[in-house]
């Protein structure tokens, strides 16, 4: 005998969205319950990439961590680098030098335009419209070269040194750096000529995947994500870390949490970061002294050339390669404004060589969670538009 | 930043004090955030009261995580939770122990929806049993999987291997 509940289960046709679905970037199964082409139900997967990082940190001194970091969110990983070494410098009580301060932030605008920029153009793409697509991922290979100059990686780079940088940066990255910044503005204002007032693209993104902003704060959601939702909370501005007070910028916000307004919220967002980097750059100007690190020998590790000539960073390089610098005892959360939202490190010393926990806060973790809410009840179709203008980071979800 | 501000600290401090009285085990300021260790049959009360009060109206939990002292005898698990009070920019932490024998605590998914893959991260991972949890299995590992990984009795290299002697380095 057949039961209602199975007569009711008969009637959807079940869908696998993903894992091997172009769209859900190799790794993401939605298992959909489907009426026709409307979502009546839908169960996320995730897991396929998870990579323990929690664990591996725990086996690894703190200058090692770095690594592991930028695997996280890998389309800015300059920004979780700088974040973790921040949450090292809050434990030990380094003071950072105000000009390395302002790379820091140089660094981290450029990455937050790098994640923009390939989340708003893959937004285009899942519309139909290639040819954004093709025009800022130029803009993007440009970033990419400034971080090759900065650290010799592209993406997964290795910017940051406790204490600092690992050097300054170099004649040609800030020539490159000018030639990005007056090119930009350009390029954006072509990619919004071509989306912002698209009729196709209006009318495919207005109302697709929206969430409220109450809703949006139960779920835990942070970032451009909430800021679409109307909420104008910005770990920048709340609770700035590397000299974030001293810019000025307006923090974006929209009003419907829906896909159109996550692609505005983070289109004004370029904008401002591309504003935060021109005051920054002016800053570093200002100061004469070419510092790029504190003056910290236990925790910074030193260049190699001067390792290979001087005795005293010989004695450093092997205490803190060897992990026998002493990162105070202690429990410290730091966190920042990472292109999804806040990305956070809760960090447990125990005044060995390794940290004894640590816990990432990882924004995409955290608010993918609301997508079968979000998606309930639109076309498959929009399901798509909406996982990409949510911006899930596989290496994020997954750490 | 590091402040060491403490009149937060003071002010919830006595807030829960006349609230729950001895559940409230200690409080201190770490770094920037006030840290209060809490009693596991409190926990889940002590936060809908930080949620719901109006002085407090911690309404959005930041992030969670198990924390694992093997050594610590009778107290070997405990959680913590971070709380933010997004208008006035207030972040709190609480933690909560108790013993391996037993692992269960309530959940916290009807306070905060947000909670529930955080939990069954935990779960996954620590093996941590959240009482009332929809929908409590494994998140990112396989479900076939019969240990929980991030417990400090599992190394992350071998310990059987002798092709490396770490002796003379400290570790």
């Amino acid at each position: 005998m057949i039961t209602d509940k199975e007569i009711k289960e008969k009637d959807y046709s079940i869908l696998n969205l993903g894992p091997t679905h172009p769209a859900t970037h190799g790794i993401f199964q939605n298992v959909l319950k489907m009426d026709g082409e409307i979502i009546m139900e839908a169960e996320p997967t995730v897991g396929y990439i998870h990579r323990a990082f929690e664990k591996l940190a725990e086996r690894r001194p703190y200058n090692q961590i770095t690594p592991i970091t930028d695997r996280l969110n890998y389309c800015s990983s300059p920004i979780n680098n700088m974040g973790w070494h921040m949450t090292v410098e809050k434990l030990a009580g380094i003071e950072i030098p105000k000009r390395v301060q302002y790379l820091r932030v140089i660094i981290m605008e450029l990455a937050r335009i790098a994640d923009h920029l390939v989340c708003n153009s893959v937004i285009g793409v899942d519309t139909g419209a290639m040819t954004g697509f093709l025009y800022v991922f130029q803009e993007r290979e440009k970033i990419y070269e400034i971080y090759e100059e900065i650290c010799g990686a592209r993406l997964t780079t290795n910017v940051g040194r406790i204490g600092g940088l690992e050097r300054d940066f170099s004649e040609t990255c800030w020539k490159k750096l000018e030639k990005f910044m007056n090119e930009l503005p350009g390029v954006l204002k072509e990619f919004e000529n071509l989306l912002m007032r698209n009729r196709i693209f209006m009318d495919r993104t207005i109302g697709c995947g929206p969430i409220a902003a109450e809703r949006a704060l139960q779920y835990g959601f942070t970032g451009p994500n909430l800021r679409a939702a109307g909420v104008d909370y910005d770990v920048r501005v709340m609770n700035p870390y590397s000299s974030y007070e001293e810019f000025d910028f307006i923090i974006p916000v929209g009003t419907n949490g829906d896909t159109y307004d996550r692609f505005m919220v983070r289109q004004q967002e370029m904008w401002e970061s591309l504003s935060i980097m021109k005051q920054a750059i002016e800053k570093v100007k200002q100061i004469k002294d070419k510092v790029y690190h504190a003056d910290v020998p236990d925790f910074y590790l030193p260049p190699k050339e001067v390792v290979y000539s001087s005795m005293e960073a010989l004695i450093y390089h092997f205490k803190i390669v060897m992990g026998e610098t002493v990162i105070p005892k202690g429990e410290v959360y730091h966190a920042v404004e990472g292109g999804n939202g806040e990305l956070g490190f809760y960090l447990i010393s125990d005044g060995g060589r390794t940290p004894y926990r640590l816990h990432f806060r990882r924004p995409c973790f955290i608010y993918y969670q609301a997508y079968p809410e979000m998606i309930k009840g639109s076309m498959l179709s929009d399901a798509i538009l909406t996982m990409s203008s949510m911006n899930v980071i596989a290496g994020e979800l997954d750490a | 930043m590091t402040t060491t501000d403490t009149t937060l600290l003071t002010t919830i401090h006595e807030k829960l004090k006349t609230q729950f009285g001895d559940a409230i085990i200690s409080a201190e300021q770490h770094y920037d955030f006030p840290v209060f260790v809490v009693s596991r049959e409190k926990a889940h009360d002590i936060l809908q009261f930080l949620k719901e009060n109006a002085d407090t109206q911690f309404q959005f939990l930041t992030t969670m995580c198990t924390l694992h002292f093997p050594d610590n005898e009778g107290q070997e698990f405990g959680i913590m939770y971070q709380l933010h009070n997004m208008p006035k920019n207030w972040r709190i932490r609480i933690k909560t122990f108790f013993s391996k024998n037993d692992t269960s605590i309530p959940t916290v998914t009807d306070l905060f929806p947000t909670a529930n893959w955080m939990e069954r991260q935990e779960y996954d991972f620590f093996g941590i049993q959240f009482k009332g949890h929809p929908d409590l299995r494994r998140i990112l590992n396989m479900d076939e999987m019969n240990y929980h990984p991030m417990r400090k009795e599992y190394a992350l290299e071998d310990d059987t291997r002798t092709d490396k002697n770490d002796k003379m380095f400290g570790r």
